[in-house]
């Protein structure tokens, strides 16, 4: 591996932000999602961060924000530390997407069926002009390789529907390295696969980020396999990131009672239902829409003091690397707040 | 066997009923134009009153087919290919259309993955409790609105949301109206298919600690099936592991849990990284499910499975060519492997 600085991040976000209407309130005003709120985040070469929440805790807008899908509400998204949210010329935005790649958590929609694996290859490589065109070829032998679909040549001529959907994800993650990018956004890679070959793909994903210095977002609802591949953690309720810090620090000794609740639930053979009950408060099922002052975990929260309901907690670095957004468990005053770099 | 003391009551330590179900080798077939695909070959299982039993394997492994042909509801092109259904000793197989009809949701229900679209979107939560009801038994609508108020509270919702439509419930609400809908007739066996997979985590959890509260409470059984065998260890008292339209493996959820045998399931139990303790570099199980349309020959688990190598001649011409049976390797725990058979250990 060649000499570099780990502490460059290709990927900065500072107070990242997503609103979307929701349907009309009382008297015609209409209310707001706040699907990402004032959320800040780097990603780093050759780590993998994983995004875990519940479904509509804005995982997957993040997600789609950094591969500019949506446009943000506020906030900045830095690559090689220029701002790229506002850019709108092709040219830009193409230069963007070359160097940052999404995979979809759908392997069957995301192939075109009437393609074969072979066009699917090349079609980035021609675009984004990677390798000469005498080369191409070559260079999709080379990526199926990669991925571990081989002989390349045989698999090259198939169509989407000859694959397996572990076959057919693998082909969406060849074509994601064939810009050679510097960030993959991973939107719940594994979750349509089956049990037996999701670890398949997590390995593949452990040995890319090694191989290719690649950062990558890895977003997931599953704790588990969060652990098995991720280097750092942020853990999203509601829009915020309500939890930060090192995969195995977090998930070994959370500090947020919601992460907490998350980590409880996860089905656990050695314990049993039973040994492991949870308590769950009911708790606004809507707290991302129009938020009001307060922490949004309040309503289900166990340690709940008054001040919880009356001031939004901030982000705060209670232990090292380790940063939570609770006035119990993380009270600020006690340690500087974060301060993302 | 041992029991690891980890709560008051662990699955498969309460004692079970007599059987309520009987599958003998049951096979179902779906007939195509050019060709017929078996998705259960010869499966048997029993389950007793009282019981959670687990079905799990991947997808198009045939388990929610078992459960199609236990309750009756294969249609065309599926038909049953051979074998018998005993339910409380009765041939299921062998009654008519009436009779199936008022022998389903009386004595087996049924809660299906996608929860949120089994209810109808324009009629009131209460009436389609009433409906159900209505369907099966002589009963006044007032009285039936009563017992689905009753069904709601055991399900951990408010009476007062009989007035709701689906649209005003969460996902884990109205996966739980289901659950009171398919208990509305006092059951003796509730089919889970997937029940839990399109929800998060939490609410997951909820559904799950409700179903075992009910299942000791009103004493019907539970055939539960799924692909997430982490979450069959915790709530089955038996579990089942199919491949391929076949069952590899059936044991009591500890014995599952501490002793695998077959290596499919093996594979499986690797195949979920796990929370705490050491992280290891974890493998899966190479390859991906046959079609079923053509099978590999003998044991069907063979191109996948790491102890089958030509090697060793014997024991490879029979993996190939053999079909394995489950025989008995411990008390309640049967296995169909070639390996396991000749006493070595995968």
């Amino acid at each position: 591996m060649t000499e570099r600085s780990w502490d460059f991040a290709p990927i900065e976000v500072h107070g990242l932000t997503k609103h979307f209407p929701a349907g009309n309130g009382l008297l015609g005003r209409s209310s707001r999602v706040h699907a990402v709120d004032e959320v800040d985040f780097a990603l780093r070469p050759g780590r993998i961060t994983a995004l875990v929440g519940e479904s509509g805790s804005g995982k997957s807008t993040v997600a789609r924000l950094l591969a500019r899908l949506y446009d943000p509400t506020a906030g900045t998204i830095l690559f090689e530390g220029h701002d790229t949210s506002r850019d709108r010329r092709r040219r830009d935005v193409l230069r963007y997407r070359s160097q940052v790649q999404m995979i979809f958590q759908d392997p069957f929609g995301s192939l075109n069926p009437v393609k074969t694996i072979r066009h699917h290859l090349e079609r980035p490589l021609r675009i984004h002009g990677i390798v000469p065109r005498d080369r191409i070829e070559e260079r999709v032998y080379q990526l199926l390789t990669t991925v571990g679909l081989v002989p390349p040549e045989h698999v090259a001529a198939k169509y989407p529907y000859e694959l397996s959907g572990g076959q057919r994800q693998r082909v969406a993650i060849a074509r994601a390295l064939a810009v050679e990018p510097k960030v993959i956004l991973a939107d719940e890679p594994t979750s349509m696969l089956d049990v037996s070959i999701r670890i398949g793909i997590l390995n593949l994903v452990r040995e890319l980020k090694d191989e290719h210095d690649i950062a990558f977002l890895y977003v997931t609802h599953d704790l588990a396999s969060a652990r098995y591949v991720a280097d750092e953690i942020l853990v999203m309720y509601a829009g915020q990131i309500v939890e930060q810090g090192p995969v195995e620090d977090v998930l070994a000794d959370p500090l947020h009672p919601y992460t907490r609740l998350l980590l409880s639930a996860v089905p656990d053979p050695g314990t049993g239902v039973e040994a492991k009950r949870i308590e769950v408060r009911k708790g606004m099922a809507s707290a991302a829409v129009d938020p009001a002052e307060g922490c949004r975990f309040v309503g289900r929260c166990p340690l709940a003091v008054a001040v919880c309901s009356e001031v939004t907690p901030p982000l705060v670095e209670a232990r090292p690397a380790q940063a939570a957004r609770c006035h119990v468990t993380a009270p600020a005053g006690a340690v500087p707040p974060v301060v993302t770099t | 066997m041992t029991v690891v003391a980890t709560g008051e009551s662990r699955p498969g330590t309460e004692p079970q009923g007599d059987v309520l179900v009987q599958v003998e080798q049951l096979a179902v077939e779906y007939v195509g134009r050019d060709r017929v695909v078996r998705a259960v070959d010869g499966v048997d299982l029993d389950i007793h009153r009282g019981e959670i039993v687990g079905l799990a394997g991947e997808s198009g492994c045939g388990k929610s087919t078992v459960a199609n042909a236990l309750m009756q509801i294969l249609r065309p092109p599926a038909q049953i290919a051979g074998g018998r259904i005993l339910f409380a000793g009765e041939d299921l197989t062998k009654r008519n259309t009436e009779q199936l009809r008022r022998f389903r949701w009386q004595h087996v229900s049924m809660v299906f993955q996608s929860a949120m679209n089994a209810l109808n979107p324009v009629m009131r939560v209460g009436d389609q409790f009433v409906d159900a009801m209505q369907a099966h038994e002589r009963i006044s609508k007032r009285e039936a609105l009563g017992r689905a108020g009753d069904l709601l509270e055991l399900v951990g919702i408010d009476r007062r949301r009989l007035r709701a439509y689906p649209h005003e419930l969460s996902g884990g609400m109205r996966q739980r109206v289901i659950i009171g809908i398919a208990l509305s007739l006092r059951p003796e066996l509730v089919i889970m298919d997937e029940p839990t997979t399109a929800l998060d985590v939490v609410v997951q959890r909820e559904i799950l600690q409700q179903v075992q509260d009910l299942q000791r409470e009103l004493g019907f059984a539970v055939l539960f099936i799924t692909h997430d065998l982490s979450l069959l260890l915790e709530v089955a008292h038996r579990i089942a592991i199919m491949y391929a339209g076949e069952i590899v493996e059936t044991a009591p959820s500890e014995t599952l849990h501490a002793r695998p045998q077959h290596p499919y399931t093996k594979g499986l139990m690797s195949s979920f990284p796990p929370l705490t303790g050491r992280l290891e570099r974890m493998t899966g199980i190479p390859g991906a499910p046959p079609d079923l349309s053509a099978p590999p020959s003998g044991c069907r688990f063979h191109p996948r499975c790491p102890h089958c190598r030509p090697e060793d001649e014997r024991l490879y011409l029979r993996q190939t060519t053999e079909r394995p049976l489950l025989k008995p390797v411990a008390p309640a725990h049967l296995v169909a492997c070639h390996l396991v058979e000749q006493g070595g250990t995968p």
